[in-house]
């Protein structure tokens, strides 16, 4: 699985850090996601999709191998 | 398509407290976009369903107008909107953005898991002192009130002392039906008095909380909020922490205790905390309001066209038991992955303040069930009141033994 985010769409929900915090951070200045682990193993991966599927603003985006 | 033969009456009334109003299920099937009436005669559009409310909610062409439906008018209708809340803070576009970008920074998650020991001290304390008076109690008064409003102004800096004036406030700038317009814009001008006088004597002795890091965020000659939008931001988030999470706490538990299998459930494996908060989330049918927009030029909705110059609202709870989206959506599966629910909107517009809500109803749900595991409603479900008129949606008392 690989992910990448969309800074640009998100809203600094923050709810991807809530469900999945070793894979996603929030930036200091602003809110805004940043990507801790762009390349999680298996035992993240339904975390970052329940993540990628609530997210408020569609930013995350998963690719699966 | 059915045709309406009759405008509906908006808000419509449920049956009880916690159970949805009887008609949204026929129009999320037959009627997605309904015509009803505001309280104060005005036309609006009712959307229902999940995906049009999604749609609607995220859609960066439409306006946010808190005010549509108040009887007590516009500010505007007397040419005095300078302390109208609403349009304080810029709420389209770059601006938008801008603004939210810089607020938004200090609701991070990883925040608000750093305010989590305190928040489960607060909700010790008061847990405490709730039993030491004796049951049965009224877990709304005890608990759900004071817990966001102590943390919401510990954040602030504001005084907790004066928490009566600010339920006062927040009671008549967030009722649709009970206040004249004069009486909205007295407390309006008060309230901006208040949070005026706060901010100049943050700014002469700064402390360790968010008005004075947001004075110090502009003084440091980086972006930062000018007058007006910090004396709008400071007063927007002081009402929303407060009314708001208060009564979501308060449905929550409601709503878990009246089933008590539910509560026993989550005594057994607190680890389901964090997805059973976002269940009370989805399932809560009283809501409030809804969110509306203005819509700004035709648009085509469900099939329908939407004609420019309407008013829609959207009801996110009525969106939240679509039946296409969550199975079941009048039970609780307190363990539902994905809960795509829309309590706090979505896309751009979407709460501020989520994490900070979340963390309280999660923090809240844990003390409790570490330190009442035996709590139980002390009267029957269906004899819940709700309170009336609100933009928030929320119950009278919650009257608990254990």
């Amino acid at each position: 699985m690989k992910i990448t985010v969309d800074q640009d769409a998100c809203c600094g929900a923050g709810q991807c850090v809530l469900i999945a915090p070793d894979v996603f951070d929030q930036r200091e200045e602003d809110g805004i996601v940043e990507l801790l682990e762009p390349e999680p193993g298996a035992d993240l991966h339904a975390d970052v999709h329940e993540a990628a599927q609530v997210c408020p603003t569609a930013a995350i985006t998963l690719h699966d191998d | 398509m059915s045709p309406q033969e009759h405008a509906l009456p908006y808000p419509l009334t449920p049956e009880s407290a916690l159970e949805p109003p009887r008609e949204w299920e026929g129009l999320r099937r037959e009627c997605p976009v309904a015509d009803v009436h505001l309280p104060n005669g005005a036309p609006a559009k009712l959307l229902t369903r999940h995906e049009d409310v999604k749609a609607m909610l995220a859609d960066p062409r439409f306006e946010r107008d808190i005010r549509v439906g108040s009887t007590a008018g516009d500010a505007g209708e007397t040419g005095d909107d300078s302390a109208d809340l609403s349009r304080m803070v810029p709420s389209t576009g770059e601006n938008h953005l801008r603004w939210r970008r810089l607020v938004g920074r200090w609701f991070t998650a990883k925040r608000m898991r750093q305010l989590r020991p305190g928040m489960e001290r607060i909700a010790e304390d008061l847990i405490r002192d709730m039993t030491a008076s004796g049951q049965p109690a009224d877990l709304k008064a005890s608990l759900a009130f004071p817990l966001p409003v102590f943390v919401i102004c510990d954040m602030l800096g504001v005084p907790a002392e004066d928490r009566e004036r600010f339920s006062r406030w927040s009671d008549t700038l967030l009722n649709l039906t009970r206040y004249t317009g004069q009486e909205m814009q007295a407390a309006q001008r008060e309230f901006v008095d208040y949070m005026a006088g706060h901010i100049e004597a943050k700014h002469a002795e700064p402390a360790d909380d968010l008005i004075s890091a947001l004075i110090e965020q502009r003084e440091s000659g980086e972006d930062g909020l000018d007058d007006t939008e910090l004396l709008g931001t400071s007063m927007g988030l002081l009402i929303a922490g407060h009314e708001t999470t208060a009564n979501m706490i308060g449905k929550m538990v409601s709503m878990l205790l009246a089933d008590r299998s539910r509560w026993e459930r989550l005594v057994s494996d607190p680890s389901k905390v964090r997805t059973a908060v976002e269940e009370s989330l989805r399932a809560d049918a009283n809501q409030g309001f809804g969110l509306t927009r203005m819509v700004t030029e035709d648009t085509e909705v469900a099939g329908e066209t939407v004609p420019e110059g309407s008013a829609v609202v959207c009801s996110m709870a009525a969106a939240n038991r679509d039946e296409h989206v969550f199975s079941d959506p009048d039970g609780m599966d307190l363990e539902r992955v994905p809960n795509p629910h829309l309590a706090f909107g979505t896309g751009a517009h979407s709460c501020l303040g989520q994490a900070l809500a979340r963390t309280e109803l999660q923090v809240t749900l844990e003390v409790l069930l570490r330190e009442l595991p035996t709590l139980e409603l002390a009267s029957p479900p269906e004899h819940l009141e709700r309170v009336e008129g609100l933009l928030v949606g929320g119950l009278r008392e919650v009257p608990v033994r254990w």
